[in-house]
């Protein structure tokens, strides 16, 4: 009889963990650009609440919105909005996409420190990446061959700047895509003639950032527009954020979340 | 029959069962999903368009240039690899004494070891500046920056294969060379390479599946650009590249997504058949 009883009990308690875990667990998935931020909060938020167990995982801004729509994750991370079709998928299913912004980001145009250009049209960087200017000298730069790098044409960055810098027309088919920032900023500050483009959280004293339209990429002209290639990034839920979801956004959105979120490099959204 | 051995049976049987089960639903979801390409793009314009725009207005999906950059840097790897790998195998096999030979074995089987993204790094890193310097030329991440990074992940495939093949080699047949009045070097070249021939080429195109279905090295070192290259110092799209690195940022279901599984379908049928070619060679051996 006793060891009847405790069975049970030690039934029912194995079955309890994972019921009283739920409304512990958060799970966070998406954007690599929005991973740095979800993770620095993650670990901030879980140090003030250690009870609270937040798994982030990257994937992309497409796995993001997709695992909403699944109901694999609790927020998706996207550095992009919602397409069209996406948000169709989400309604067939019953799901809301509903968009958090938690932060800034400018998309800085990078060159090799050695190149003695300091700034840029918006027009002159699209023939750039059209293919229609091959070198430098036609800037006023150095005789050396232009090395167009961009990003993968899937990834939330080449589609924000493919929107805003080329208008939606085709980079050019010799460009270097590759498949991160980290990747990006690396090729540029060992290739003489490259010219690529990286979230501003990546700029380092290894590669140069120019003006675009005579406006430097910085915090404040991200903040207030004046910069061109900016954006917003998003943490997607189901529906107005409620629990657990609701207090971790609240977080982020709070003064000590944008603290982290400026120091991953992003701009805060205050 | 015994019941313990009756368990043990169907345990082997059923783990045989498991992984035809694996291979069919990976070939079956293949399929599944890349065939709809074919309703966005005639096969034809698929396979010899070179135009990959897959995330403009209208897409295009002709992946001509992806093909034609994976067989670049893979046949640029090949080069580099069998005289490397072979040369390496018969220093091991023939020529080397009983100590130098287990100091070099394993260390050649080392450099299996090493994982891609550290081989993808190196050649991020180092050798796309070297190659800037050294040649001149304007990008350092191109189809000859990729092309010696999976040549010398190859080497040590080629090299253990074909090391066991001449190994194999009856030392009757070494012997009747060498009392004819061969040298050491025609004894090699004339008759054991010859007599190892079927386990030397399955190396080589074991080699040759491994490099051009290898992911990591060419998203990093080959450039990325979906052209079809006028030289070897131009950067280019190898298949597996485009697969990775659009996938994770592509919605499920669209046509970009089918076309992915697509061009997965092609390295499929490329690894496939080389396969095929291997266990006929080593078939026609065994006959």
């Amino acid at each position: 009889m006793k060891f009847k009883i405790l069975a049970i009990l030690t039934v029912l308690a194995v079955l309890a963990v994972p019921a009283f875990a739920q409304d512990n667990r958060l799970t966070v998935a998406g954007s690599t650009t929005v991973l740095p931020i979800a993770q620095a909060a993650a670990e901030a938020y879980m140090d003030m609440h250690p009870e609270i167990n937040i798994s982030v995982r990257g994937g992309g801004s497409s796995v993001g919105i997709a695992s909403i729509i699944a109901g694999t994750a609790d927020i998706g991370n996207a550095s992009r909005h919602a397409k069209t079709k996406e948000l169709a998928t989400a309604r067939e299913n019953g799901i809301n996409l509903y968009e958090n912004v938690v932060a800034n980001d400018g998309i800085a145009v990078v060159v090799n420190p050695s190149n003695s250009i300091n700034g840029l049209t918006t027009a002159q960087l699209k023939s750039i990446y059209a293919g229609e200017v091959q070198n430098w000298k036609e800037l006023g730069g150095p005789n050396k061959p232009i090395v167009i790098i961009s990003r993968d044409t899937s990834s939330g960055t080449f589609e924000v700047f493919n929107n805003l810098v080329m208008s939606d027309s085709p980079v050019a088919a010799g460009a270097l895509k590759l498949a991160s920032n980290n990747a990006v900023a690396t090729t540029v500050s060992n290739t003489p003639g490259a010219i690529g483009y990286v979230g501003l959280g990546y700029l380092n004293a290894s590669i140069k950032a120019i003006t675009i339209d005579n406006v430097m990429p910085t915090k404040k002209t991200i903040q207030n527009k004046e910069y061109p290639i900016a954006r917003t990034l998003h943490m997607y839920t189901n529906g107005k954020p409620t629990g657990l979801a609701k207090k971790f956004i609240d977080f982020i959105v709070s003064a000590k979340g944008q603290e982290i979120v400026e120091g991953q490099g992003f701009v805060s959204i205050n | 029959m015994d019941f313990k051995e009756k368990i043990f049976q169907s345990i082997t049987y059923i783990a045989s069962i498991c992984t035809i089960v694996f291979l069919f639903g990976i070939i079956l979801s293949l399929f599944f999903e890349g065939l709809p390409v074919l309703n966005f793009t005639s096969i034809k314009d698929f396979l010899f368009s070179k135009d990959w725009y897959p995330t403009m207005f209208p897409p295009k999906f002709g992946i001509l240039s992806l093909i034609a950059g994976s067989f670049v840097v893979t046949l640029g790897a090949l080069v580099i690899s069998i005289p490397l790998g072979l040369g390496a195998a018969i220093y091991i096999s023939e020529i080397a004494n009983k100590r130098v030979k287990e100091i070099l074995k394993p260390l050649i089987e080392l450099l299996a070891g090493i994982p891609s993204v550290v081989y993808g790094l190196f050649g991020m890193a180092f050798l796309s500046p070297f190659l800037i310097k050294v040649f001149q030329v304007p990008i350092g991440l191109n189809a000859f920056n990729a092309s010696i990074i999976l040549g010398i992940m190859v080497v040590p495939i080629i090299s253990s294969m074909s090391e066991d093949a001449l190994s194999t080699v009856p030392n009757s047949l070494r012997e009747a060379s060498l009392a004819l009045g061969a040298n050491k070097w025609e004894t090699i070249m004339k008759v054991v390479l010859p007599a190892a021939k079927s386990g030397v080429i399955s190396s080589i195109i074991l080699g040759f599946g491994r490099a051009i279905g290898e992911t990591m090295v060419v998203l990093m070192v080959a450039g990325g650009a979906a052209q079809i290259p006028d030289s070897i110092f131009d950067p280019v799209r190898p298949m597996p590249a485009t697969v990775a690195a659009e996938m994770g940022e592509t919605a499920i279901g669209t046509p970009h997504f089918h076309a992915l599984f697509g061009i997965a379908i092609i390295l499929f049928i490329i690894t496939f058949i080389s396969i095929l070619i291997i266990e006929f060679v080593v078939m026609r051996r065994k006959k």
